[in-house]
């Protein structure tokens, strides 16, 4: 339906083709990038960044949380500092990224795991905190203590508030990536979306979109989406 | 004395910041292989008196010794069975209870060979590999059980482990508590605000007062170790309990309901005194 709309206004439409084309120009791009390697290529470029920049955050995020659960000195300080930082849009990041590390790839490595850090740190935190004191009870009666006590009770039954931290966390980055990409270059979806303006390839800059919006809804409702089911189904959905 | 708890007291600082005294002067023996049990009203400091004797908390004066040993810390000879099951909701049964031999070192093969004869024990072998939401109330309380069973404690500490469940689960699970205590020579420390429970389970009743907690009186329950207790001599012990706690109870009531409160004991009905026991 939406399909045939859009293929009807475009060629009724005064714009010329190539700031509106029709569906089928894009699809025929969209399926050309994708055999000639152009589009594939950026599709790569960008998912190896927002892994690994991902990554990075879940770790800083994880490790902060400890911390600040940990100590309420560490909590009394950079607890506040973290929900301030979790307020500023990533890509504000991007300028002092820049004078920092330069127009580069680190720097939208950067602006990338800083976008899901906070958020990170922030979920972390509350599902550290929110784990039931009957069960660390029940852990330190049968001796657990240190690493073990961390790994086996405090780390498993946040789990679910960890989750949605990744599924916010990934949210942002992907956001900032395309963001970073698109001003910093370097090559990625955000990139070809800038080449494709500047080129005038309206068709091109469509197909990128699709793309970014598929992998978009990819992650969220098949990765995030199932990981959530599965722990809800493993712990009975009633269970927090 | 196997289990000597020696000039107990425990304060804590409520909301308002005051301190507040919880446990008063409590002196507790008890034998090696003995049930005893604790009753009195809820918020009398009894959960906090085992969590002092498994370790988890210290008190403020006043020690607690096993087999003469000072206790500073928890361990796995002293394992407590809590209101609430508390099974880890992300591990199956059988995880669940191989937990602590796992943090003993006990090999994999082994850890599992010996949770599965105490799952035995408590009737469960069918369940090892379900997760904790899958199981009834009762069944949850059984898996609590055999994960403090399966560290061959010394001593079990059980904090109000039947009150969340229904009267025929319990008088089940009383009873397969009763032959476990039998079979494996535990001690057991086993809390409730239940008196009929209390009286029916264990040999000695140490009978809480409130606010500070203190001990009110040590009643011993005459036992018939082989046969089932005539109904009559039951009755009798927990009549004495009762009276002994109605001083209590109108302290609570008084405080709850206002100073024109006046509780009076009648005599105990068979059908309801299994509830007595739940409203003080
Ligand atoms: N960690 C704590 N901090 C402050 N007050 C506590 C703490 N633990 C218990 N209390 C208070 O101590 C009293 C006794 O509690 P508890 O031992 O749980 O009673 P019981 O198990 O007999 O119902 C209660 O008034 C409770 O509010
Ligand atoms: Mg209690």
């Amino acid at each position: 339906m939406i399909a045939v709309i859009w293929e009807v206004t475009s060629r009724l439409s005064s714009l010329p083709d190539f700031m509106f084309p029709g569906l089928l120009q894009v699809l025929d791009t969209l399926v050309n990038g994708i055999i000639s390697g152009q589009i594939t290529e950026a599709i790569l470029k960008s998912i190896g960044r927002i892994l690994l920049g991902f990554t990075i955050a879940i770790v800083i995020g994880l490790i902060l949380g400890y911390f600040i659960w940990r100590y309420k000195l560490v909590e009394d300080t950079l607890g506040f500092v973290v929900t301030a930082l979790q307020s500023i849009p990533s890509i504000v990041w991007f300028p002092l990224a820049i004078i920092w590390f330069g127009l580069n790839d680190f720097s939208i490595l950067f602006i990338v795991t800083i976008g899901a850090t906070w958020t990170m740190t922030v979920n972390a935190t509350s599902g550290f905190k929110n784990v039931p004191q009957l069960y660390q009870r029940v852990a330190k009666t049968y001796g657990s203590s240190g690493f073990h006590f961390l790994r086996t009770v405090i780390l498993p039954a946040s789990v679910p508030q960890i989750i949605s931290g990744l599924r916010i966390a990934w949210a942002f980055s992907w956001r900032a990536l395309m963001a970073g990409e698109l001003l910093g270059g370097g090559g990625g979806l955000g990139q070809l979306l800038e080449m494709g303006r500047s080129l005038g390839q309206m068709d091109l800059v469509i197909s990128v979109m699709i793309i970014i919006a598929i992998i978009g809804t990819i992650v969220d409702n098949v990765v995030f989406s199932r990981l959530e089911r599965n722990v809800q189904l493993k712990w009975g959905v009633s269970s927090r | 004395m196997y289990l000597t708890i020696n000039g107990i007291e425990k304060s804590f600082v409520n909301e308002k910041k005051e301190r507040v005294k919880v446990l008063d002067n409590i002196n507790i023996e008890a034998e090696k292989g003995s049930f005893v049990s604790i009753v009195g009203p809820s918020g009398c400091g009894k959960s906090t008196l085992l969590y002092l004797i498994a370790g988890l908390d210290r008190p403020d004066a006043g020690d607690i010794r096993v087999a003469g040993q000072k206790v500073k810390k928890p361990g796995p000879e002293r394992v407590v069975v809590f209101q609430e099951a508390g099974l880890f909701p992300w591990l199956t049964v059988l995880e669940n209870v191989t937990y602590g031999l796992k943090l003993k070192k006990m090999s994999k093969a082994e850890a599992e060979a010996k949770a599965l004869e105490v799952l035995k024990m408590v009737h469960l072998s069918r369940y090892v590999d379900s997760y904790p939401h899958q199981l009834s109330g009762g069944m949850k309380q059984r898996v609590a059980i055999a994960r403090a069973l399966v560290m061959e404690p010394d001593i079990l500490l059980m904090d109000e482990p039947f009150s969340a469940l229904d009267e025929q689960t319990r008088m089940v699970l009383h009873k397969e508590l009763i032959e476990i205590w039998r079979k494996t020579k535990v001690t057991i420390f086993f809390i409730t605000h239940n008196i009929r429970e209390a009286v029916q389970l264990s040999e000695k009743v140490v009978v809480f007062a409130t606010r500070p907690g203190k001990i009110k009186d040590i009643i011993s329950v005459p036992s018939m170790k082989d046969g089932v207790m005539p109904d009559s001599v039951t009755l009798h012990t927990e009549q004495k309990v009762l009276s002994i706690l109605q001083e209590e109870i109108e302290k609570v009531l008084k405080e709850e309901m206002g100073d024109d409160y006046s509780f009076k004991t009648g005599p105990v009905h068979r059908n309801d005194s299994g509830d007595m026991g739940s409203h003080i």
